[in-house]
């Protein structure tokens, strides 16, 4: 699957959904400990929840890996947590910056 | 990314809560999704390419622009302003569209060829009827077209892509960072001006309550402000002028308002020395931006404006002048000629870079290969990085092969007491090529020798005024912008 930003995701082991904000250099997205499906397709069935990866995502949060570059937004929370080729993703925290508009 | 995302991701963390409005009429989150959806369903139904917008700020203009998205088609947000010759020529130029025209002045936009007129008050009915979310998302590219008042020929239609937006919202809003604490942002600058448009997307995705006011009055603005506890505020610096008169004028301040943000043209010093002592508990912050970078690319922050104001430092004091830093989601530099960055405190033109940064017209990019676009605004950075503006490049007064901004003059002139407004701009000159005149509005009679002497006390002797006119009143756009070439085509024969 090619990703480009904007390309969604959704996790297959729970309700998590993401976009891609920056695509990686390479390597595989899961969340949950499953390979993370693309948005228009049927989750795989019979896929569980991993328990080592089940930290959470929070619906608004960015998460990134520096190694790879990857970013993506969290557009649904849920019970999984992401990871790229196994290595788990980051918190980026919010640049505060005021309001402007 | 793209605007119905947003929507969507709005809609499901924050559901039930007050997105628009307040009282009976208020509209949730949810509401505001399904009516959405539902104009979406009502737009799909019509022959058009694109969704044009012609009113004030009303619950329409919200619901339209998502409806819009969601159909797939570009909205376009027109100058209700303008003559009607002219308005009409931006009409066509949308054909075919579906023009959605607060019911008032439907007349307006009646007969254009392949431009089906829909009133407001039937919009928004269509968009009472339940509908399902659709099957299949059937999103453009283009999320926004934004005619640009072009001050000279033909206006340019600025394209907004959904990813610009997008990266504009995501990169520089906390996601319901602002939900569950009371805030109301107040929303006053007119639908077809950038920040009419990212207000909207930043308000929906950091979950503040908008309050929208159709058509900007300093009374009505304060009353509304009052009425609907407002917290947030975004006005433009002719607008703040006024607001402030009618605070000093009843005495009574804006209790509730924490945050005023101010862009869109250059805020005189005085201006804002007297906001800041009239509204203390207010944090300032001066946003600069352009239609083709998705609004905001640098601010002057609440902590700058309290250091700013403190310091005894001249070099610090001057940044309240400035517009702050840079995004750091984006690149900005000032460029002194083809490749060459310029030095700091040095003049050049501001050049930016970044996901939020568009860039393009409707046939014509503006944008290099490199990714940057030259904004076409001159300005300059201080060793710290603090940005400071002086106007376009087409104002630079060009006398004897000397660049002269206009605006360090302007700033000179306004701290003469008898001066009330002023334009400084280029005249043709036989012998400089250009000579530097100024338009002023005085408080007293005062001879125009005296003001350019004062100049030439203040800053280098060319850049004291030959020509001093004296007038009632100076141009301006309705977003406070200084027309500068109205004036210079006015006099140019004089």
């Amino acid at each position: 699957m090619k990703l480009t930003p904007g390309t969604r995701l959704k996790s297959a082991a729970c309700d998590t959904e993401v976009v891609v904000v920056r695509v990686p250099s390479e390597g595989a997205i899961t969340c949950g400990g499953a390979p993370m499906v693309p948005f228009a397709e049927a989750k795989p069935a019979g896929v569980s929840l991993d328990s080592a990866a089940s930290g959470g995502t929070l619906m608004g949060k960015r998460y990134h890996d520096e190694q790879t570059g990857l970013e993506m937004l969290c557009t649904k929370p849920g019970k999984g947590s992401l990871a790229i080729d196994g290595r788990p993703l980051q918190l980026r925290e919010a640049k505060q910056l005021p309001s402007s508009d | 990314m793209h605007l119905p995302l947003i929507l969507d991701m709005a809609a499901d963390g924050l559901g039930d809560e007050i997105a628009l409005g307040s009282g009976e009429t208020a509209i949730t989150y949810a509401g505001l999704r399904e009516r959405a959806r539902a104009g979406a369903a009502f737009l799909g139904g019509t022959p058009a390419d694109n969704t044009a917008f012609l009113g004030g700020n009303a619950p329409a203009f919200p619901i339209g622009l998502f409806a819009s998205a969601i159909a797939g088609r570009p909205f376009v947000p027109v100058n209700y302003r303008l003559p009607d010759a002219d308005l009409r020529k931006i009409l066509a130029r949308t054909a075919p569209a579906v023009v959605i025209v607060d019911d008032e002045i439907v007349e307006r936009a009646a007969g254009i060829e392949g431009v089906t007129v829909v009133p407001v008050s039937a919009f928004l009915a269509a968009c009472e009827v339940p509908t399902p979310a659709p099957d299949e998302e059937t999103i453009n590219d283009i999320a926004i077209l934004l005619f640009t008042s072009g001050t000279t020929g033909e206006p340019k239609a600025a394209v907004l892509r959904q990813s610009n937006l997008a990266s504009y919202v995501i990169s520089t809003v906390e996601f319901m960072g602002a939900a569950f604490d009371g805030q109301a942002t107040l929303m006053s600058v007119p639908p077809y001006h950038i920040a009419g448009v990212s207000a909207v997307l930043t308000a929906l995705y950091g979950g503040r309550r908008m309050v929208q006011l159709a058509q900007f009055t300093p009374e009505s603005w304060v009353e509304t402000a009052r009425a609907e506890a407002v917290t947030h505020a975004m006005v433009v610096p002719t607008m703040l002028g006024r607001i402030l008169a009618v605070i000093e004028r009843d005495g009574v301040t804006l209790p509730a308002l924490r945050h005023l943000s101010y862009g869109g043209g250059r805020m005189p010093a005085s201006v804002i020395e007297k906001a800041l002592e009239l509204l203390p508990g207010v944090d300032f912050v001066n946003a600069y931006g352009l239609t083709e970078t998705s609004s905001t690319i640098a601010v002057l922050t609440p902590d700058d404006h309290r250091v700013c104001r403190a310091s005894e430092d001249p070099l610090i004091r001057r940044r309240l002048g400035s517009v702050g830093r840079p995004l750091p989601s984006l690149e900005l530099q000032v460029m002194a000629g083809e490749g060459v960055p310029a030095p700091a405190g040095e003049l050049g033109e501001i050049w930016v870079r970044g996901e939020q940064v568009s860039g393009e017209y409707i046939g014509k990019k503006a944008i290099r290969d490199d990714g940057w676009f030259p904004t076409n605004d001159h300005g300059w950075l201080d060793a710290d990085g603090y940005l400071f503006v002086e106007g376009r490049l087409d104002d630079v007064i060009v006398r004897g092969g000397e660049n002269i901004s206009p605006g360090e003059i302007e700033d000179v002139l306004r701290l003469h007491p008898a001066v009330v407004d002023v334009a400084v701009f280029g005249l043709p000159d036989d012998e400089w090529g250009e000579k530097v005149a100024a338009a002023v509005v005085a408080a007293e009679a005062i001879e125009g020798r005296l003001l350019t002497q004062w100049v030439r006390e203040r800053l280098r002797s060319t850049k004291a005024p030959e020509v001093v006119f004296f007038r009632v009143e100076l141009p301006y756009n309705e977003t406070g912008k200084l027309l500068r070439r109205a004036l210079k085509a006015e006099l140019s024969g004089s």
